[in-house]
């Protein structure tokens, strides 16, 4: 297999078949707290991602100088100045955002995806593959946070990204964009997830059983 | 130990699923013939929509799903059926569509079907409107039949606490279709406890709870029992058999605990009305009592504690 091969296998494990948020359920109170619109769960997503790719690379690169009983400390400390670095930007250039993510910017730093992808892979492997893995877990973040705010703003608020959808008559279920509205959403996506995934291997399983 | 198994014929109990749930409709009968009369055609048409939407949803999800349709068990014909006389007479068609949906669908299907769910369907699906469209659900309007007026809305006697005992008794005050009428609601434990589909435990303990937790926190306790939904709760909800304890002693905690919930909500929280949120919160603490007053197996002695 070609180095470019498993590359785009690293990126493309993230955003489907280890989806941190539909596979792994990692980060689920960032998602349950910010997806009560599309463009929350956009902007959560960029940041985690940026923070991702970054610490992802800077702790792979340090990785043989950082003593086992201090890794952890040592990838906070990582992580947190990449997090500091996005917050101060986002306040600087789209203040509306950052006032609609609130706390939940400077807690990315307690991310457990950005923990677990910096402990599992980045401590592992080269700068490369973990920049990639960092891209890929980074994008599947953005991508179930964009599809639950999308959702949960589609039947909260009658719109998407802001723009009216459903039209003026429409009365919005409240209890979407509420907090019991995102366990709901979040679990009704993850058993829908879990049916597609299931259903695909049991036709591989079959295809296989016929070819043999 | 050897167990024999053996073979039929068995004796067979006539007491069948059906069955219970038809003596549950026929215990819903008076409530809901009242409300409708006190409401009119907005009631009828209402109660219509939401038994024929939970009865649906229930035979779409299981022909998809590829289940054994059961529709003609009568669940979800009840499911329904109180899921209406939970709105206010006035509500929006929609309403009782997603609600009916909602609690056959998403409470009682996606957990695995009748005996599965952990909460009651209909009770469920009122809190979930109830946190979604809260005007459509508490403005309500007076039964036209006692004013002879086209239709008066009114807030509930629960948040205003000025109506006269005999009109909370007989049902002429603003309340959802179900719960206006004690006598109709009486008539129905009557038929429900003669018939021995539920037993005395909960809709009594739960009653009596209420009476003396509003006593002890300063409010009115005839005035507690007879307003809102309590009565309606205790006889039809609350004693669904899915979602309360197996034993006598665990019922009459379960039903004490709602009515604790209940006159806590009612006195010192921002809603007017908790027999929704004191079930709920009930119904999931019901595992909980069963494990620890789990049912006594017959034959089978208290073990004898070792000194």
């Amino acid at each position: 297999m070609s180095e470019k091969m498993k590359l785009g296998k690293v990126i493309s494990n993230g955003i489907v078949t280890e989806n941190p948020t539909f596979r792994l359920v990692l980060g689920t109170c960032p998602t349950l707290a910010v997806t009560t619109s599309a463009i929350n769960g956009l902007g959560m997503g960029a940041a985690a991602t940026f923070v991702l790719i970054c610490s992802n690379l800077v702790i792979s690169l340090l990785r043989n100088f950082i003593p086992d009983k201090v890794r952890i400390p040592a990838f906070i400390v990582v992580i947190c100045t990449f997090v500091t670095m996005v917050q101060l930007l986002m306040q600087a250039f789209i203040p509306s955002l950052y006032d609609a993510l609130g706390i939940f910017i400077p807690l990315i730093v307690v991310n457990c995806i950005i923990l677990a992808r910096a402990e599992a892979f980045a401590s592992k492997n080269g700068p490369v593959a973990s920049a990639c893995d960092g891209l890929g877990m980074g994008i599947g973040f953005t991508v179930a946070l964009v599809i639950l705010g999308s959702i949960r703003e589609l039947i909260g608020n009658g719109s998407i990204f802001g723009m009216n959808v459903l039209g003026a008559s429409y009365e919005p279920m409240l209890l979407i964009v509420l907090a019991s509205g995102g366990f709901l959403t979040y679990g009704l996506m993850l058993g829908l997830f879990n049916l597609i995934v299931k259903k695909s291997e049991d036709k591989k399983k079959r295809k296989e059983a016929e070819a043999a | 130990m050897n167990l024999r198994i053996s073979t039929a014929p068995h004796i067979h109990h006539p007491v069948t699923t059906q069955r219970l749930m038809i003596y549950v409709l026929l215990a819903l009968l008076p409530t809901t013939a009242v409300g409708i009369y006190a409401f009119g055609l907005p009631a009828l048409m209402l109660l219509a929509i939401s038994c024929v939407t939970a009865v649906l949803s229930e035979f779409l999800w299981q022909k998809i799903a590829k289940k054994r349709v059961l529709i003609s068990d009568c669940s979800a014909l009840v499911t329904g059926l109180i899921l209406g006389l939970n709105l206010p007479a006035n509500a929006p068609w929609w309403l009782a569509v997603i609600g009916s949906a909602f609690a056959v669908l998403l409470v009682k299907q996606l957990f695995g079907g009748l005996g599965d769910n952990f909460l009651n369907p209909a009770m469920a699906a009122r809190a979930v409107l109830l946190a979604s469209w809260p005007v459509h659900m508490t403005s309500f309007v007076l039964p036209t039949f006692f004013s002879g007026a086209d239709a008066v809305t009114g807030a509930t006697p629960l948040a205003t606490k000025s109506a006269q005992l005999m009109d909370l008794f007989m049902g002429n005050i603003p309340g959802t279709i179900g719960e206006v009428s004690k006598v109709a609601i009486l008539l129905g434990l009557l038929i429900l406890l003669f018939t021995r589909t539920i037993t005395w435990h909960i809709p009594f303990t739960m009653v009596a709870s209420v009476f003396v937790f509003s006593w002890l926190f300063g409010a009115d306790p005839v005035y507690a029992i007879l307003s809102g939904g309590v009565l309606f709760g205790a006889v039809f909800m609350a004693t669904d058999y899915v979602t309360n304890p197996m034993t006598a002693s665990g019922k009459m905690i379960y039903a004490a605990g709602i009515g604790l919930i209940i006159a806590v909500i009612r006195q010192f929280g921002a809603y007017p009305e908790g027999v929704t949120y004191g079930i709920l919160l009930m119904n999931i603490a019901t595992p909980l009592i069963d494990r620890f007053l789990p049912q006594k197996i017959y034959g089978r002695q208290k073990e004898v504690k070792k000194a």
